[in-house]
């Protein structure tokens, strides 16, 4: 009850369609992600994953077939690299994602691009390839559900889930 | 978990019709032409030995109809037309009767449950306008619950008999059942009879399933499951429903595998550092070898049937595209030259052609062509077709269709390499990423 009360506190201050995905606010995005992880923390605070998400920006888009980093996902990515390197109890798995237009096999290969380009300049930034894993959900796990570019194009992303580092 | 360990024995029947010779030209149907008109046939109901085969005698005249008519070779004459009825196996048939209807061809049976509980299912085919029986009668036994596998099994011989090609209704075909909506779609591995009957699932719906395999046998199944958080390749019997990933899988994800014709070598895709390329691993040591050594994407590998050569998609020219290299590795041809991106190529059990995904202009398209590429030929269109997957006698393909949208959903088509005879296979879920097993023994 807890988590959800909390998540639920965090929509009110969100655009409503951010609202219609409380599946995505909870972290479940894709069946690898780490569930509850941003049930904790809320977005006021810069140390929180909810921040990382929203005020720093959790992912970057892709153009049609691509895998290069446009400037204004360099610049979301520059924050990422930032917040990473503060907060270091947490670690990010990296998720490439495609539209559904392609096979299942080579969206799966282009989502590793993705996936991996955002590694590469997370890299290049000073984060530590220890604290970083990639998966490419091809277009298993679509955000929006429509046929047409409006969706594909948010869909076409690259996303960094952080959870916390387990103590050892 | 497999339901009916089955054992048919086969045997011919002792020819009961006298041959009456005539210059008819022999009933015989060409599935590679373009168009055709279905042939007309009766399969009354087969004749039961008992009151306690007399179900078993009814479902099975059903089945074989079913697996005929769904050809779109074959056309059934209704019962109703019927001006003789079939009350005995052995008695002569009144060749008159049949042709008046115009049943160019007739499938008579017979079925008994015999004293140790066995079924025992016997059958004929005539060519009726030639008068006489085509080949001999052939008699199946086997378990009360094999009872549909037993009506293919008869199909099969009538399909094989009128049209000279291979068998192929008494198969399987291992599926992704798929629920929930777009975004958040549950997948669970499935198997079920190539028409959509007796469906088990080999997993749970707890994480992402893609793309299984047969291994030649029809044992084994081959496929990814993101179990591990990671898209890897677990390996799978069918019946006792074990898995296991397979060993040595270092780097992001291996995804995309085939067994070789030999059911031990396993083709694959592995990615590193964003990059994805094809090996071939040994299922039992683990030994792996790698194919292609290059920046793009390579993957989707299918052997062809004497394992001499993997066909496989690589973006290697700026677009998806079809090639051909020896099963060791080395220096690819391309054979997809068309307008458009071309993917997942799967070699035909018979060799003679290479099925693909083609994406081109907005639409998918399954197509075939031949193994260098020549003779290109578009089967189907829609908004996604994709993943094609051979019958095994390789006249027949099945693939997935998914419709647009936020309610799009998936469902498994079929459709014969003319382009004829396009349908819909029965699943009571959504389904995706079939692949049809090799003929059950």
């Amino acid at each position: 009850m807890n988590i959800l009360s909390k998540t639920m506190i965090a929509c009110v201050g969100l655009a409503l369609a951010a609202c219609t995905q409380p599946e995505y606010l909870q972290g479940v995005d894709g069946n690898g992600a780490g569930s509850g992880a941003y049930g904790s923390g809320s977005a006021q605070d810069p140390t929180s994953p909810l921040y990382f998400q929203q005020t720093v920006g959790d992912r970057v888009l892709f153009a049609v077939d691509q895998s290069t980093i446009s400037p204004e996902g360099a610049a979301t990515l520059d924050g990422q690299a930032q917040w990473l390197m503060t907060n270091t109890a947490y670690s990010a798995i990296i998720e490439g994602h495609a539209d559904e237009q392609g096979t299942r096999e080579y969206n799966l290969a282009l989502g590793a691009r993705r996936a991996n380009a955002v590694q590469e300049y997370l890299l290049s930034k000073g984060v530590a390839g220890n604290r970083m894993k990639v998966v490419s959900y091809g277009k298993e796990r679509p955000l929006e559900v429509c046929s047409d570019e409006a969706c594909y194009n948010k869909n076409r992303r690259a996303v960094t889930v952080v959870s916390a580092i387990p103590n050892s | 978990m497999m339901k009916h360990v089955l054992t048919l024995l086969a045997a011919f029947l002792i020819g009961a019709t006298p041959v009456a010779a005539q210059d008819s030209q022999p009933l015989k149907i060409i599935v590679d032409q373009g168009v055709i008109e279905p042939l007309p046939f009766a399969v009354p109901d087969f004749v039961a030995g008992s009151s306690a085969s007399a179900e078993y005698a009814r479902n099975i005249a059903r089945v074989v109809s079913a697996d005929l008519s769904g050809t779109g070779l074959f056309r059934e004459i209704p019962s109703n037309a019927y001006i003789s009825q079939i009350t005995s196996f052995s008695s002569p048939v009144q060749f008159a009767d049949w042709k008046a209807i115009n049943a160019e061809a007739l499938v008579t049976g017979f079925v008994n449950v015999d004293a140790s509980g066995k079924l025992v299912v016997q059958f004929r085919v005539y060519d009726v306008f030639a008068g006489q029986e085509m080949s001999q009668g052939l008699q199946f036994v086997g378990t009360p619950d094999g009872w549909r596998r037993m009506a293919h099994k008869v199909a099969d011989e009538v399909y094989k008999r009128i049209t000279g090609e291979g068998a192929y209704f008494d198969s399987r075909v291992v599926f992704v059942s798929e629920t929930g909506p777009k975004n958040q779609r549950e997948k669970r591995l499935a198997i079920m009879d190539y028409d959509g009957a007796n469906v088990s699932y080999l997993t749970d719906s707890s994480s992402i399933v893609l793309a299984p395999r047969f291994s030649p046998s029809g044992s084994q199944v081959l496929y990814t499951s993101y179990e591990s958080g990671f898209p890897r390749i677990n390996v799978l019997d069918v019946s006792n429903v074990a898995r296991r990933a397979l060993e040595g899988q270092d780097g992001t994800m291996s995804f995309a595998p085939r067994f070789a014709p030999d059911g031990r070598t396993v083709v694959y895709s592995l990615t590193r550092g964003g990059n994805t390329d094809l090996y071939t691993m040994d299922i039992n040591t683990g030994a792996s070898q790698r194919l292609t050594n290059a920046p793009s994407i390579e993957t989707a590998p299918s052997f062809s049937p004497d394992g001499s050569q993997i066909v496989f998609e690589s973006d290697r020219s700026g677009t998806p595209q079809l090639y051909v290299m020896s099963s060791g590795g080395g220096e690819a041809t391309r054979i997809s030259f068309g307008k458009g991106r071309y993917g997942t190529p799967v070699w035909s059990p018979r060799g003679d052609y290479i099925a693909f995904t083609k994406q081109s202009k907005g639409r998918f398209h399954i197509g075939v062509m031949r193994t260098n590429g020549s003779e290109e030929r578009l089967l189907t269109a829609s908004f996604l077709d994709e993943g094609p997957t051979w019958a095994p006698n390789g006249r027949v393909i099945m693939f997935t269709r998914e419709t647009a949208g936020a309610s799009g959903a998936s469902s498994l088509w079929s459709v014969d390499i003319t382009g004829r005879n396009l349908r819909q296979v029965a699943t009571n879920t959504g389904a995706s990423d079939p692949a049809w097993s090799p003929l059950q023994n």
